[in-house]
This record gives structure tokens, sequence and C-alpha cells, in this order.
């Protein structure tokens, strides 16, 4: 990656003519962070062939002093942000163009900065409501200084094959397809710059193509004016005919007819002024732009263009041949060969940026990562294929939810029921086990809510929680090979292993395990079928009649229970899966979350202290 | 955003408020100006303004209206009782306004037929009629310029040609003795001195809201004071962040005659709910070329072709989407023109002209699915009406845009011709209206 641009001692060159803004080596600043314009401006330079970026650094006066990348044709670059307009001008000596993209509320006072400073010559307004009386002190400093402003309240402008201020020209196969890459013979100027758009289009295909265009913005008291830039046309060589768009409103035109009765304008000049059709409105109306409306009989679209014909310019009918007089009018200049046309070099090849290739469908990659559970891109959050608000309109619960979310299916309501059960009864089992135990050490330590949890959560295995997932597999590969009870008990002690889920320390046979007790009942009377649950019952018998405590204990029902719940659900090789993946595993571990943020807060509302273990409880065996 | 006019009592309200200040406490003006529009409560005003009731009173229609006196529009020396009743009648249904008159008062000129709604009521102001002048202030290309002659009233006349000018260059403001000496030299010498400074605050009152226009016909002028009897104003709208305090509560009415339909109304609600633009100006709801143009500059240009080529009374309306409006809005302003113009059928059909020059960064595909959405919905009564869609548009992602709609003339059976960049931008214009003259 290389910088944009060095910081050279040159003043801004001295351009050969005068009348000329811009030329294939102008560097500009743009005001205000404009991530868009500015990579359409270097795509523009690098569709033109230019050396160097047109944008030579960024005044960012909400940030600091940093670099912003951008591309340059295939390249990435980097391009300086500065917060004020003095510092970028001390770096850059050589820019003497500024496009200030600032608000209409700061537009002016950051205009005047930047005309304030000498080697600035040109700044371009995009604002649109810059307020008139600003605009008119902005515009007079301007004039005393002998620099230009164009706008307010436009895109503006291009020289073709040099310079694109902003978003002129579109994108850049507008720009290829209206010429706009290389330079032509004609010189544009107009209001609008929507229609000055259209009217590269126009004058690519009706010419030789376009050298530079204008749009002065639609502002009742524009910074420089139609006439300003055709006689600065006037006075470059390269220029051959003129084209120009007026509109109803305002004087602006007549200025024009004065310069061509006064032959300060010799060069062919075709214009339209828009806003013919103002005849047929009853009250005054006000069209698109703040400066188009007619106040008087003077300032009307007709009268215009009648006093603009008398005066030599070459006015179309309508705006509907428009383009026929700029055919006409060039080929004449073409047949007095003041105009040579040149063969046409072969067009630009600017990469296209992955975003815009991929709408278009013209490019394909595999994705990185695939995901089939949720999708937040349209109108409304997808559980599934479920929209959210269908959730809720069918009250699916957060069983439903689950179970869209892990199995990508919906279970019927006996099973998100008992889903929720599975979570309200594993969802806390006093301070003193492992998990509550960490957060409430970890909370006491100080520690905020996420890491107390975790401290809490990291303890869950095989010890501890883990028997919920271990009990569902055991249990179920018992049941698949056909063991009776008594040979899974035997083997089990032969391998020397302990049943999961069998034995709790203090209930028994005789003093139930209430939790234990509402799941089976529940299972017993809703389930379809409950083969796992009924050998693991067959299985307790045999184990309780070695020792009343080795009950089927709760993490040992959850996950039996939950096992023949799979499997009434779905295929049973794709309910093994789940088992396997640690599905019963998250099962305890999203109950239990409930409870250690309940330790979590009542330490932190009890405001406990550090915990420290005491001495005395330790057995201190140092060799 | 632009220069918008404000009605009198608005402006007259701002003078009372501030003109003391502004004239380092020389003149001060009395806020006795009251409106009445169609919601006012007139019979609780003398209880909340009692010089209604104890003054002589002028009554006047405050729409932004020009030449009331020659209208017969101003009652003058009236008791309230009389100002209501005037009131009454005045508003009771449609009248026509004139903008020109010959030398013998007769009007010449078709006028503007509309509803009266608002009215100004403020104290008469005894005065010789030979104490009226002329005064306003105008913004100009390189600042302001201020006009004056030493008589006013209805009878002014062509001010332009016969009024003192003072042209003064933005950011500068003239001293009382540059003003005696410029304007007021057919002012009598002992009235100059007072005049001169109401019209340097005035100025100064005028620069510092950000007004457009201001002018005060007649200003009576006497020996010992100065008195603005009848104002019109506009304000320059982009102001209103510097100026906005100054100028309290007001509004931009529209001017008088232009009363929006119910459409109309519907899409200036629309458009002020999104920062996009949406704009509709039903001229001939029978008219049978009807125009749905993105861009302010197109939408003029189609409107002005149809008219050039003779069309204009066939020309249904004027409007225009621009500023990226999303699907839902272009949706609902497509609705709304296509529910207008299949209203009432037309035996020679009809035109729908989708336009638009290329745009530069509007996404021309997603603009178009929302006008998509209406087309379908309006199948039927598209083809009971005989309407024939013209589209034509270019910029990002046309082509995908203009396929869409390609297909859906094959698919509704209502005949859709559709064209890109190559075509010239108006030359659906001709290819629908030549056809069909």
């Amino acid at each position: 990656m290389a910088k944009a641009t060095k910081k050279t001692a040159a003043k801004p060159a001295a351009r050969k003519n005068s009348a000329e803004l811009f030329d294939r080596n102008t560097q500009s600043f743009i005001y205000n962070n404009q991530v868009n314009a500015t990579q359409r401006m270097l795509d523009f330079d690098y569709a033109s062939g230019r050396e160097t970026p047109s944008v030579a650094a960024i005044v960012n006066p909400t940030g600091g002093d940093s670099f912003s990348k951008f591309f340059f044709g295939r390249r990435e670059i980097l391009i300086p942000m500065y917060k004020t307009i003095d510092k970028a001008a001390k770096m850059h000596p050589n820019v003497d163009v500024m496009i200030n993209f600032a608000s209409f509320r700061s537009a002016a006072p950051s205009t005047e900065e930047a005309l304030d400073i000498p080697q600035i010559r040109t700044v371009i307004i995009i604002a649109e409501g810059v307020p008139e009386r600003r605009m008119k002190l902005v515009t007079a400093k301007a004039k005393s200084l002998g620099k230009m402003i164009i706008g307010p309240a436009t895109v503006g402008g291009i020289k073709a094959g040099c310079f694109k201020i902003g978003n002129t020209g579109g994108t850049i196969d507008n720009i290829v397809d209206s010429k706009l890459h290389r330079p032509g013979s004609v010189g544009f100027v107009s209001k609008s710059g929507g229609l000055s758009n259209e009217a590269y289009n126009i004058i690519a295909r009706n010419t030789d193509g376009l050298y530079e265009g204008i749009a002065i913005g639609g502002d009742m008291y524009p910074g420089s004016s139609l006439l300003d830039h055709l006689l600065r046309y006037e006075r470059i060589p390269e220029i051959k005919m003129l084209v120009c768009l007026g509109e109803v409103g305002g004087s602006g035109e007549y200025d024009i007819v004065d310069a061509l009765k006064t032959g300060k304008i010799t060069k062919p000049l075709v214009m339209w002024v828009t806003g013919t059709c103002s005849k047929a409105f009853k009250t005054e109306v006000q069209f698109g732009h703040a400066g188009a409306k007619a106040g008087s009989e003077a300032e009307t679209a007709d009268a215009k263009n009648a006093a603009l014909k008398k005066a030599g310019a070459i006015v179309p009918q309508s705006y509907d041949d428009y383009d026929q007089k700029i055919k006409a009018t060039y080929q004449e200049l073409v047949r007095k060969k003041i105009i040579k046309p040149k063969p046409e070099p072969p067009a630009p090849k600017v990469p296209m940026d992955y975003a815009k290739a991929v709408k278009e469908g013209v490019i394909r990659k595999p994705a990185n990562f695939i995901s089939t559970i949720s999708d937040d891109r349209g109108e409304e959050l997808m559980y599934g294929k479920m929209p959210i608000s269908e959730c809720f309109n069918k009250d699916i619960g957060i069983g439903g939810v689950l179970s869209i979310l892990w199995f990508k299916r919906q279970f019927p309501k006996y099973a998100t029921k008992f889903i929720e059960m599975t979570i309200m009864v594993t969802a806390d089992h006093g301070p003193a086990v492992s998990g509550a135990h960490n957060t409430i050490v970890t909370a006491r330590a100080g520690k905020d809510l996420i890491s107390s949890i975790v401290s809490g959560m990291l303890t869950i295995g095989p010890r501890f929680g883990g028997a919920v997932d271990g009990a569902a597999q055991m249990f179920s590969d018992a049941y698949d090979r056909g063991l009776t009870p008594q040979q899974f008990v035997d083997e089990k002690k032969k391998q020397g292993v302990n049943i999961q889920g069998i034995g709790h320390l203090i209930k028994s046979i005789h003093n139930p395990d209430m939790r234990v007790t509402v799941i089976k009942n529940y299972v017993k009377k809703n389930f379809k079928a409950t083969p796992l649950l009924d050998y693991a019952l067959e299985v307790e018998k045999v184990t309780t009649s070695k020792r009343d405590n080795l009950i089927l204990n709760v993490d040992g029902c959850i996950g039996i229970c939950f096992a023949d719940m799979l499997r009434n659900e779905m295929p049973k090789k794709e309910a093994d899966e789940y088992i396997k993946m640690g599905a019963l595993n998250g099962l305890f571990v999203l109950g239990r979350t409930i409870g250690m943020m309940g330790h979590y807060l009542d330490q932190k509302r009890l405001k406990q202290p550090l915990y420290r273990h005491p001495w005395d409880d330790i057995a201190y065996m140092i060799e | 955003m632009a220069q918008k006019a404000i009605r009198e009592a608005d402006g007259k309200r701002m003078l009372a408020r501030l003109f003391k200040e502004y004239s380092g406490g020389k003149f001060s003006i009395e806020d006795k100006y009251v409106t009445v529009g169609p919601d006012t409560d007139m019979a609780k005003l003398p209880t909340q303004h009692r010089w209604l009731t104890k003054d002589k009173l002028v009554v006047k229609p405050d729409q932004l209206i020009k030449r009331r006196g020659k209208n017969k529009l101003i009652l003058v020396g009236a008791n309230w009782e009389q100002a209501k009743k005037w009131i009454k009648e005045k508003s009771k249904g449609p009248i026509t306004i004139y903008g020109k008159f010959d030398a013998k008062g007769k009007p010449t000129d078709k006028g503007t037929t509309g509803q009266l709604t608002h009215f100004i009521v403020e104290p008469m102001v005894p005065h010789k009629e030979s104490d009226e002048c002329y005064v306003s202030i105008m913004s100009t290309k390189d600042g302001d310029a201020i006009l004056f002659y030493h008589q006013g009233g209805v009878n002014v006349g062509d001010v332009d040609a016969k009024a003192s000018r003072m042209d003064i260059a933005v950011g500068k403001f003239p001293t009382q003795a540059e003003i005696t000496k410029k304007l007021l030299g057919k002012v009598p010498a002992k009235r100059q001195k007072h005049v001169a400074a109401f019209i340097d605050a005035l100025f100064k009152f005028y620069a510092d809201l950000n007004f457009a226009y201001l002018e005060i016909n007649p200003i009576v002028v006497t020996e010992k004071t100065v008195m603005p009897l009848d104002l019109a104003a506009k304000l320059d709208s982009t102001g209103e962040f510097e100026s906005g305090r100054k100028w309290g509560d007001i509004s931009f009415p529209a001017p008088f005659g232009r009363n929006p339909s119910k459409e109309e109304a519907y899409i200036e609600e629309l458009d002020s709910q999104t920062g996009a633009s949406l704009k509709l100006t039903v001229l001939n709801p029978e008219g049978r070329v009807w125009t749905m143009v993105a861009g302010g500059g197109a939408s003029v240009i189609y409107a002005d072709t149809i008219t050039d080529l003779g069309f204009m009374n066939e020309m249904a309306n004027y409007g225009e989407y621009s500023g990226d409006p999303n699907e839902d809005f272009t949706y609902l302003y497509a609705k709304t023109i296509l529910d207008l113009m299949t209203r009432k059928k037309n035996p020679r059909g009809k035109f729908l002209l989708i336009g638009g020059g290329i745009a530069n960064f509007t996404d021309v595909a997603n603009t178009f699915k929302g006008i998509v959405k209406a087309l379908k919905e309006y199948q039927n009564k598209l083809q009971e009406n005989k309407v024939k869609i013209y589209v034509r548009r270019g910029g990002p992602n046309y082509q995908e845009g203009l396929k869409r709609m390609r297909e859906l003339g094959k698919e509704l059976g209502v005949p859709i011709e559709v064209f890109g960049p190559e075509t010239h931008m108006t030359k659906i214009v001709s290819m629908a209206l030549k056809g069909g003259k």
C-alpha cells in the first residue's frame, strides 16, 4: 500500500490558461468525509489515466488527523485526513480546489475559511439550503480575491479526462458511456446537476464529446453564473462550441443575451431555457429549484428563449430537438474543419466493486459460512421459517423457540412444555454446588456478570451436570443392544463403571426426589411412547434392590426422557446424533445459567466482600 | 426552500416585536394586528384584543394578494360588528381577483379564482392621502436595493420606473445621510430626518431577519412620525436556522387560488414524511396525458415538451419524484396518479409517461419496484381506460429496471414502450402524442 500523496514543496502550478480551473494534475481537498464521492473521483481518475489521484486529502472537522483507505484502480492507497483546512493546506501546498460537502449550516463559514487560504482558487459548494445573504457575502469575497465558487446546491461538474467533482457523472459505466474519460470539444453549463448528466449523454452521442461541464446549482444567487463559465469557455481554445441549459426565473440568461450582442461570446452557442410550461399553470409554481420561479414576464422561459434566439444563440423549438441542434452545430464545425474528429481511444476498464458485481450477478464465490437456523436480513427476524411475530401469535413459548433453533423443527406442545419443565428443574440447585459456588466467589472478587457466570459454567462436565448427557447415552446404548436391566447392571459392574444418572446423596426410594416425580408423571401421561424411561425404571429396580439410594436421579431422568422425546419426534439415527453432539448437556447449561445469574445478582445485591477461604479449612501438609 | 411570501399580519407582528430594538428605541409599533382564519372564534377575539371594539378598524384579506385596493377588498373605518359581517360575506364562496387594471379601474386580465380564508384586522390610521409614500427593499444579485417614492398607496403606479433606487452591496449598511441623499430628495426637509432613520432601521431589520423582499405601501410619513400601513414580504426560508427564533410562529401560505385538491394535499403530506421529494399539481383532471417523472429538472422539461408540442390542454398534471424515495413512497405516489387518471374514461384513450433523465446515483430498478406494484394493481382499470404507457430512464442498474417494465407490459396486457439513454429524453412525448393527436 502506498501513500497517495507526497508532501511536495511545489506551489499550485500556474495554469497556462487562467480560464482553466482544472488539469490532469489538479488535486483537491474534500471537506467532510464523503467516502463514496471520493472513491468515485478516484475511479474516474483511473479511467482517465491520471497518474495522481485527484483527491489529495480529506478535511474531516469532526475527527482527528488520520488516514483513510481507497482504491486507485486495483491498488489500494491511503488518503490523509486532517481536522482543519489550514493543516491540510500546509501539508499539500499544491492543492488549489476544495470540494465542500459541508451542511447548509456550515457551508458558508467553511467556504470563507477556504477562501482565506491563498493557494485555494476554486471552491465547490454541494449543500442545498445555504441562506441567500450568506451566499452573497461568500460570492462577494471570492470575487474580491479573484477566486471561483461553483454552487451551492450542485453536484459540481467535470472536465473530461482531467478532473471530476464529487458525484458528477454518475457511475463509472456512465462516465465511460458518456465518454467523459477523454476530452472532446464542447463546453457545457447548466443549473441542474441531474440534467447535466443527461446533457453529457446527448453531447457524447451527437458530437466528439464534452470538454468541460459545470452545473452552477439551482439557487437564486449562485456563486458563479452561467455566463461566468461561458466566458471562461470562450477563452479556452480547445472548446469549439458551447451548450447551455437555462431555466425559468432570474435574469442570468439576459446577461448571456448581452454577451452575445456585444461579441463577448463568439463561439456557436446552443441554448434552451426550460420552464416553457409555466404558462399552463394558473398560479405561480415553484419548480424543483429554488430559483425556478418566474416573478415577471421577462423571467419566463418563452421570453428568454426568444431573446436568446434574437441575439444569435441557436435555440431549438423545444427540448425535444435540443439534440438535433447540437448535432447540426457540431457537424457544421466539422465541415468547416474547425473541429477535426480524433480516433476514439479504447474504453478504459475500471475494476468493478465486489458489492456491485454481486448485485449484477456477474461473479460468485463460495461462502465461508453457512447458516440454516435463522435470518436477520429481511423485514422481520426469522427463527427457521417462522417470523418472530408468528412465534408470538402462535405462542410457541421458549420451548418452541428452542425446538426450532436447536432441532430445526417445531415440536408439538407436549414436547415444548417438557423442554420448559427441564429448564425449570435444572435452573438452580442451591449455592453449594460447584457451579453456583464458583459464580459466587467470582462475583465477590468484584468481577462482572459474564466473568462470574463463565466461571461457574466452566465447572459443568463429567462430574457436575454432565450426567444428563451420559445417562441418555448409556441407557439408550444398552436398550438398543437388547441387554436386560440385569445384564446392563452386571456389565457396568464388571467394567468398574458407575451407571450415569443413578444414585443420589440424600434421596432414596423411600424419600423420592420431587423433581424426578414431577417429570416422570408428566412424561408417562403425555409421551406417545417411553421405552427408555421404562427400561431405566426397570434398571432402578435392580439397583435399589442393592442400596435404596441408587435411584434414578434428576439428571438421569431428564436425559432419558429427553432421548425418548427426540425418538418420538425424529428418526432414531438423527436423535442419537443430537445426543452425541451434546444437545442434552446444553439443556443443563441453559437451565443452570438462570440460577448462576441469580446467585451473581444476589451477591452483588448483598454487597458481599472478597471471599477468602479460612486457613483452618485447609489441611496444610508440606512434606 | 426558497424565497417564500408570508402573511401581512406575520410581517407586521415581527415589526411590532423587534422594530424598537432595530431603530435604537426611536420607533415603536404597537402590536394591534389580528389574524382571522377559518378556525378563529371571532366571538372571543374582543376579550383578547380590547381595541377591536373601541377603535375604528381596517379589514383586508391576508393571502398574498396584490392590488387589494383595486379589487375592492379593503374595508376601512368599520366597527367590529361591521368587520365580522364583511369577513363572513367575503369568505362565503369563491371570488375572482384581478392582477391588471386599465386607467378606469376595469380589470384587463382573466383573474384568479379562489377562496378567501384569512383576514387581517387592524386599527385604522387616520392620515392625509398626500402623506402616503412608498418604500420597498428587495434582494438583488450582489446585495439589495431600496426603492422609495414620495407618493404611495393604491395608485402608486410603476415604481420600478419612477421611484428613487439605492443599490447596496452585500454586507454594507448605508448611513442615514446616504439614504437621505439617494432616496429622499422629494421629501420635505422637515420630514427627511425621521424617514431616513426609519429606512435605516428597516434595512437592518430586513437584513438581519433574512428577508428577501419587504414592501410597505403606503407608508404614512408626517412631520412627527412614520407609520407602515400595508405590508408585503418574502423571507428566505433557508435562513430559518439563523433567524427562525426572531420570525416567531409564522407560516408560508400557498398563493391565492391554489387550493390543493385532496390528492395534491395527500402527496404534500407524503412529501413531508420523507427526505425525498414528491410533488403533484393536477392541471386538468380530464387531460389525456399524465406524467410520472423522476427529477425536478427533468419533470419541467417533460411538461415543457408537452406544451411545446401543442398539448397544453391535454396535460393532466405536473409532478416529480426524486431524492431516492423508497418503494412504499413510490408505490403510493404512483397509485395516486393511476387512480386520478382512470376515473373517467376517454374513448380516445390516455397516455402515461414514466420519464426521467440519467440518474446520478438512484438505483433505477429499485425505484421502479413501487411503480410496478401500483401498475399491477391497476391492471383492469388501465385496460378499461385504454392507457398506453411510455417509459424512458437511465442511470445505475437501468437495464434491470427497463427489463422489468418490458416484462410487465406482456404480463398486464397493457401496451408499454420502454427506452433507455440511447433515446432522447423527451422522445417518448412525441412518440406518444404525435401518434395520438
